[in-house]
């Protein structure tokens, strides 16, 4: 049987009054990558934090290899590689020195590997880990992330304020890391054309909720933005059911379904509308569509 | 190869890969028994996911456009197939299909749409040709 690599169920999270984690459901498979959306203070980095075990559940549940991380952590972070968004490592240290360092907490570290990625980073074993550029500390950070071979490589924002150089690493390094049968990759990112390019599978984190989590390849299918008549005018459009998200008013409205062509069909008949027009929409919409403010209830003018 | 991924239009990112390498033979860049780059080679070079990558393949082999052969490597179907002819038949549909529907769109009547499509075509014939708009930089 495969076991999800990670399992959180129903986790709740406040810091002082304020509710970041709301009751978050995730089920990550073993193997492929996962990308965790969600915009600035949505709770990705709090979600991240609870499966490293630097986080404990203040309700519900988190278990990652099927351990809690906070009460195992041996057995959980030596089989993790995890690079955190503002990237600490030891200043004082040089390059060649992180490295032993680094090799002294995983049994796994595999020396040549390490090497091969010192190389094709450019990082200079005598520099000082404090006078490294952004990008070579994205570099050094996931050099140590990525050097003992781990099942989990957890990335909070990898790409965050870097040249499109840096990022090419960065994507390559997920893409190599999956390459290798079995390994799994969790990040966060608010790129989403990385995502795209990436995730076998994505969920989107927003006020605190799991509002969407679905393969890859079913979320292009699944959305469309359909232009739709009204027979008779309203003031506001009922986003309910297959509709997420709408812009317009009166008679002519742009919608933002979810479902099969079939069912737009059927619901657009049952509001004695007419379609106008049907497109595809890419990542960015659809976050856009199901992020944005609260659903609309109906209020249908006569 | 080359393949240029957009994730601007909302086309998944394996259908791109699948239409430009099926552009690609049907145009005659990738000759019969030409070798594909490995999946995961393909993956790193254009930055997707293999698994995306492999989806491609899968489907160019169950059209018979590719075929695996020995144990690892992916090659350009041998000989003239006449799934080119084919394909490039359902590459131009999908184009006159937009074509008729903006058309429809604006009210242009099917007569006046062909009319104008021999006009175009006696013009396209005076002028050097365009370059393909797949070849040019986004």
């Amino acid at each position: 049987m495969n076991q999800p690599i990670i399992e959180i169920r129903d986790l709740k999270r406040c810091f002082g009054k304020k509710v970041v984690l709301d009751g978050v459901s995730l089920t990550i498979p073993t193997g492929g990558v996962f990308g965790l959306l969600g915009g600035n203070g949505a709770g990705k980095t709090t979600v991240l934090r609870h499966t490293l075990g630097l986080l404990a559940a203040q309700s519900g549940s988190v278990r990652v290899f099927g351990l809690d991380p906070v009460a195992d952590p041996v057995r959980t972070l030596g089989r993790i590689g995890y690079l955190s968004e503002n990237r600490e490592l030891p200043e004082w240290m040089r390059i060649h020195q992180l490295i032993s360092y680094s090799q002294a907490f995983y049994p796994n570290w595999d020396p040549d590997y390490a090497e091969s990625l010192r190389n094709m980073f450019e990082l200079d074993p005598k520099a000082y880990v404090r006078a490294l550029s952004r990008g070579q500390r994205a570099r050094a950070g996931l050099l140590v992330a990525l050097a003992h071979r781990p099942d989990l490589l957890v990335l909070d924002e990898p790409s965050s304020g870097l040249d499109p150089v840096v990022r090419r690493d960065i994507l390559g390094a997920i893409i190599r890391t999956i390459a290798d049968e079995g390994r799994t990759v969790l990040f966060s990112s608010h790129l989403l054309d990385e995502v795209e390019r990436v995730a076998d599978r994505i969920a989107i984190l927003h006020h605190g909720r799991i509002q969407l989590c679905v393969p890859m390849d079913q979320i292009l299918s699944s959305h469309r933005r359909v232009r739709i008549r009204l027979s008779s005018a309203v003031s506001r459009f009922p986003t309910e059911g297959i509709w997420i998200h709408c812009e317009g008013s009166g008679h002519d409205w742009s919608v933002v379904a979810e479902g099969e062509m079939h069912d737009i069909q059927t619901e657009v008949s049952r509001l004695q509308a007419e379609i106008l027009t049907v497109e595809p929409m890419n990542l960015d919409d659809i976050f856009v569509a199901r992020t944005a403010g609260k659903p609309l209830t109906a209020e249908v003018r006569s | 190869m080359h393949i240029h991924i957009s994730t601007r239009d909302g086309v998944p990112i394996y259908l791109q890969i699948v239409r430009q390498i099926k552009h690609q033979i049907a145009s005659g860049i990738l000759a019969p028994g030409r070798e594909l780059p490995s999946i995961r080679e393909l993956a790193e070079n254009i930055l997707v996911n293999p698994n995306t990558v492999a989806r491609a393949y899968r489907e160019l082999e169950t059209v018979g456009l590719v075929e695996k052969r020995r144990t690892a490597g992916t090659y350009v179907a041998e000989g003239p197939s006449p799934l080119a002819r084919h394909e490039k038949v359902r590459m131009l549909s999908e184009r006159m299909d937009g074509l008729l529907a903006e058309a429809s769109q604006m009210k242009v009547p099917l007569e006046d749409l062909i009319e104008l499509l021999h006009q175009r075509a006696r013009a396209f014939a005076k002028k050097p040709p365009l370059q393909n708009p797949q070849d040019q930089a986004p």
